[in-house]
């Protein structure tokens, strides 16, 4: 895959929005997709004389997201100012912090259930609650010769979340990605949409070259506007390429002359980074804490409470299908990837049907079928998990073969009917166990030369009937008609002994 | 401590503020005096005192997370030296 002369070194930076109603230092509200500059305040485009009050409910999502990253939490954090001048940044700074964030030193844990990398612990290095800045747009219109500023965004909360060098490949890169974004869905504290900008992703990658002389850092490339986790993985393994030839080129190393920080945007059109212009003077930022925010204190009985409130996270989730549903670690993984709605689904139709494999099974297949072709998510669905648990009873004790069942499914799924609604508007009837014995005795009184033949130890001979079966009943399930009609065969073998 | 005229050219860059050279010479000297004065409380023995982040000895203030009415667009876009309907207008923003 990659080239073994280098190792690749990825580090994350992901600043996700927080689910408030308001944003951190003001009560706009932080809805999505208003009209330009009808969510501002004096506090938020930095009137003079207005006073910033931090959100409560801000700061409560943040730390929850920092406990379940296991991170530090002092007992004592305060809020910075970063200072530097760009159009959306009314102030002429942003809250953020510096030196005293709120949580560090935690870690977050990937895993390829395919194992496409062994299991692996990401450091994270910091996580620190701050303020967005606003949108400056381009106006192709007037020419470019301005661009228009919409401050609707400026303020609205954001967890900053800064992993250490700790990735090793596109695809840990990746896999860190989706594994944060599920564990922030399942905590509730963003929707992390990356459309609408909740949940933006900067990467710092590098290549430790294997030399003669030892091990040599190549100059670190911050990588900017990627829309996707696909970007981002794209982007890596793109920038990985690009850095090992710069290297065989120029031999430049981190930290020599023409070895320092650069930045790159990828293009998602062209499939390539590209480099970016560089702010001016931008490691200057002359942080100082801000007079006009009080610091906060956590204590530890707080963080107890926190700690209780998590619920259950996907790795813990993963493991508890495997023990106690005895699912299997890719099932599990599949399962809980899908979110929380979903595991609440499948627990109820395990518990109801009593078959968890099958659940399992019919959740992954059918179920997700249904809901990526109509783009559903789990709570839409118009089948209940009591009704489905009906149906996979049915199918477990044979009175429905899987082919049959899915019709009915499919029915289901289509008019939400229930499982004896959707039978009956598709004819289709469940056979009994009695009802089928009757006709395979019919069968073999019908047809002694295939009993004939089974007895002398030609068991396909059975095919035969299967089709006559069918015929008669078309409900009649092949497997257990084949079952049943050897049974009886053997009894009766058994009986003229 | 004392401030060079070239750190004093460089944070007025920072500021974005253009200065003259009589202008930088006069910035030169004051600030030089206020960065003697904090030389001067440097001078204190804190040794055993804390290091506070704020001035108030106030903690953890903080707002209800509850919407509440936002400035018309009117009125928050009346100061702007340009501006269209909707917007802010600035000179063109590169490289974004
Ligand atoms: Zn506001």
């Amino acid at each position: 895959m990659s080239d073994p002369s280098y190792e690749i070194v990825i580090g994350l930076e992901v600043h996700v929005q927080l689910q408030t109603a308001t944003k951190l230092f003001c009560r706009c509200s932080t809805r999505f997709g208003a009209p330009p500059n009808t969510q501002t305040c004096p506090v938020c485009i930095g009137l003079p004389g207005s006073l910033p009050v931090m959100n409560r409910q801000a700061f409560a999502l943040a730390l929850k997201t920092a406990v379940a990253l296991n991170c530090q939490i002092p007992g004592f954090t305060k809020w910075d100012r970063k200072q530097y001048y760009y159009p959306d940044l009314p102030k002429g700074y942003q809250i953020s912090q510096f030196d005293l964030p709120m949580s560090q030193h935690g870690y977050l844990e990937i895993n390829d259930a395919k194992g496409a990398f062994a299991p692996k612990r990401v450091g994270i290095l910091r996580a620190h609650l701050e303020e967005d800045a606003g949108k400056s747009m381009h106006d192709e219109l007037a020419g470019k010769a301005d661009s228009r500023i919409d401050l609707n965004r400026t303020g609205t909360p954001l967890l900053e979340i800064v992993s250490q060098p700790d990735m090793r490949s596109p695809q840990e890169a990746r896999a860190y990605l989706t594994e944060l974004k599920l564990l922030l869905t399942y905590l509730g504290v963003s929707d992390c949409n990356m459309q609408e900008g909740s949940l933006r992703v900067d990467a710092n990658i590098n290549l430790h070259v294997a030399t003669s002389q030892g091990t040599v850092a190549t100059p670190i490339v911050e990588v900017k506007n990627m829309n996707s986790f696909r970007a981002v993985e794209r982007a890596m393994a793109f920038e990985a390429t690009r850095q090992f030839d710069v290297w065989k080129d120029t031999r430049i190393a981190l930290g020599a002359p023409g070895g320092h920080k650069t930045t790159r945007g990828w293009d998602e059109q062209a499939q390539m980074t590209r480099p970016q212009r560089q702010k001016e003077e931008s490691s200057d930022y002359r942080y100082f804490p801000d007079p006009d925010l009080a610091p906060v204190i956590v204590t530890d009985q707080q963080l107890d409470a926190v700690r209780a409130d998590l619920g259950e996270l996907p790795a813990a989730l993963r493991t508890r299908l495997q023990t106690e549903w005895g699912i299997d670690a890719y099932d599990a993984d599949v399962i809980v990837n899908q979110g929380r709605a979903f595991v609440d689904y499948f627990l109820a139709l395990a518990n109801i049907s009593g078959d968890a494999k099958r659940a399992s099974n019919w959740m992954q297949q059918d179920v997700l079928r249904v809901l990526n072709e109509r783009a559903l998510t789990i709570d839409l669905f118009p089948v209940s998990s009591t009704s489905l648990a009906q149906l996979l009873k049915t199918v477990q004790q044979g009175e429905l073969d899987t082919s049959r069942a899915r019709d009915v499914f499919n029915a289901m799924a289509e008019s939400g009917d229930s499982m004896p609604q959707a039978m009956q508007s598709l004819g289709i009837q469940a056979v009994h166990g009695d009802e089928l014995a009757d006709l395979c005795r019919e069968l073999l009184e019908a047809n002694p030369s295939v009993v004939a033949d089974v007895q002398a130890g030609k068991d396909k001979a059975i095919g035969a009937l299967i089709g006559q079966a069918k015929r008669r009943n078309p409900n009649a399930n092949p497997n257990q008609v084949r079952q049943l009609c050897l049974e009886l065969i053997r009894e009766q073998g058994s009986a003229q002994e | 401590m004392s401030l060079t005229r070239q750190q004093i050219v460089k944070v007025s860059l920072l500021a974005r503020l253009r200065l003259r050279d009589d202008e930088l010479d006069r910035m030169t000297d004051q600030l030089d005096q206020v960065v003697s004065y904090m030389d001067l409380l440097a001078e204190v023995d804190t040794e055993d005192v804390e290091p506070m982040a704020h001035a108030v000895e106030q903690t953890n203030v903080f707002a209800e997370d509850r919407e509440l009415p936002s400035l018309d667009r009117e009125a928050a876009l009346s100061n702007s030296p340009k501006r269209d309907e909707q917007c802010y207008r600035v000179p063109a923003v590169l490289g974004d």
